[in-house]
């Protein structure tokens, strides 16, 4: 899969891509025959591109680094420590999170197609559905995180997660340093998505996030 | 089946572009797609694994060469097709020629937030016991199944350890082709870099898979 996009022409104009176009004919055929409300797929719509984001994800790792309680329960079952915030649903029945270390640095992959844990982070990405990431992730973890701009110790060794069933999984980052005296609010603002798939680590100050 | 999609390992990509503040959709035509899947999948007419089945059943050299969004729609006209949802010609014209086919259940806007907030687990009750425990050295099976499979290339003939246990889940090989849920104990298995890519892979860095029970046999015995 290509890293570049199909665009729409101008919606207003009669000029649809031919693909726009036949998206069109598709949803004309699925409505007319029932199958779908277009109601429904404007819900979905909104839901997954104003509603579900990486902003769920850093609430629970910032919950995760001022509560030690919750973290725990975190690592052991993450589904239902991540219920606890009010949040769930399809694309994260079954997480799992997994915490990086000095010594360990997790990274988050699906070589097959694109699982991704839609709860916590959202919809994916375009690189992270695409084949230079799922072709490298597992083989070349490094030149992968260099892409990213992201160096680790030479000492720091990495696991890569190939989410091949149902599990989805989340990278817990570690807290930065010099962040106790910032409140819970204040810590998830530091945590990007690239640093729950993996791909990044929390910024070190609030004005970098 | 070894499909243009099982990518695990393959060179020659070039390097990751991430986009800066990328949008969640690229196009219009891309919502419509992404929500016309979630809400055909909804009407029960078939299964995830079945949709996952059907776009990477594409030719590699089309896979490869498809943006995200146009696959979805690829697989989701030919899963309508072979479900006798409507004609090739009714979804090229968007005009309505032969009769519905009920459906199950078809997704409304209040049920969207109850429905996809809670989500569609796929852990089931464990058929019997374990075959395997934590701490077990496993291979992944030299297997090369025709159709849908979740067990990626890169591990088959590979040994690892079983980390984590699951419980049983739905088993995707057999509930792709609607031939039943036909759940197995589903484990977190780890490999090492180096079992994986030789001298390629850097000392100490670990691979982890799930892998459905029948994927694995007990390390020792002969493939």
């Amino acid at each position: 899969m290509t890293q570049h996009h199909d665009h729409d022409h101008d919606e207003a104009s009669s000029t649809l891509s031919p693909i726009a176009a036949r998206v069109r004919a598709l949803e004309s055929i699925l409505i007319e025959k029932g199958y779908v409300d277009p109601a429904a797929l404007d819900a979905l719509i909104a839901r997954y591109e104003t509603q579900v984001g990486p902003h769920d994800g850093a609430r629970v790792v910032a919950r995760a680094w001022v509560d030690p309680a919750f973290r725990e329960r975190l690592l052991n079952a993450a589904t239902p420590a991540i219920a606890e915030l009010g949040i769930g649903g399809r694309g994260g029945e079954h997480m799992v999170v997994v915490a990086n270390t000095p010594e360990t640095h997790n990274l988050v992959v699906c070589t097959l197609c694109s699982c991704y844990p839609w709860t916590v982070l959202g919809l994916p990405p375009v690189w992270y559905k695409s084949p230079p990431y799922r072709a490298r992730a597992v083989i070349d973890p490094r030149g992968v995180l260099g892409d990213f701009g992201l160096v680790l110790p030479d000492a720091t060794r990495i696991t890569v997660w190939d989410s091949t069933a149902e599990l989805r999984y989340m990278v817990l980052p570690m807290r930065p340093p010099g962040t106790e005296t910032l409140d819970e609010m204040q810590l998830a603002a530091l945590v990007s998505r690239d640093a729950m798939i993996g791909t990044g680590l929390p910024a070190a100050r609030e004005s970098e996030a | 089946m070894n499909g243009g999609h099982d990518l695990g390992g393959m060179m020659g990509f070039g390097p990751v572009v991430p986009e800066p503040g990328e949008p969640v959709f690229h196009a219009e035509w891309e919502r419509r797609v992404f929500a016309m899947a979630l809400a055909m999948g909804f009407t029960g007419t078939w299964s995830l694994d079945a949709s996952r089945s059907a776009r990477e059943d594409m030719p590699p050299a089309e896979y490869l060469s498809a943006s995200y969004y146009a696959i979805w729609h690829t697989a989701l006209e030919r899963q309508i097709v072979e479900n006798a949802l409507a004609t090739p010609d009714e979804i090229a014209h968007g005009t309505p020629v032969i009769p519905a086919r009920p459906v199950t259940r078809v997704l409304r806007a209040d049920a969207v937030g109850p429905r996809f907030g809670s989500g569609f687990p796929s852990d089931r009750p464990a058929p019997g016991p374990a075959r395997y425990a934590v701490g077990d050295a496993v291979v992944a099976r030299n297997i090369h199944p025709v159709g849908h499979t979740r067990l990626p290339r890169y591990v088959r003939g590979r040994t690892g350890t079983i980390e984590r246990m699951h419980g049983a889940f739905v088993f995707p090989d057999t509930n792709a082709r609607g031939a039943g849920e036909s759940p197995q104990w589903l484990y977190t298995v780890g490999f090492t870099a180096t079992a994986l890519w030789g001298e390629t892979g850097a000392v100490g860095d670990y691979v982890i898979v799930a892998a459905f029970e029948s994927y694995l046999e007990p390390a020792g015995t002969s493939t």
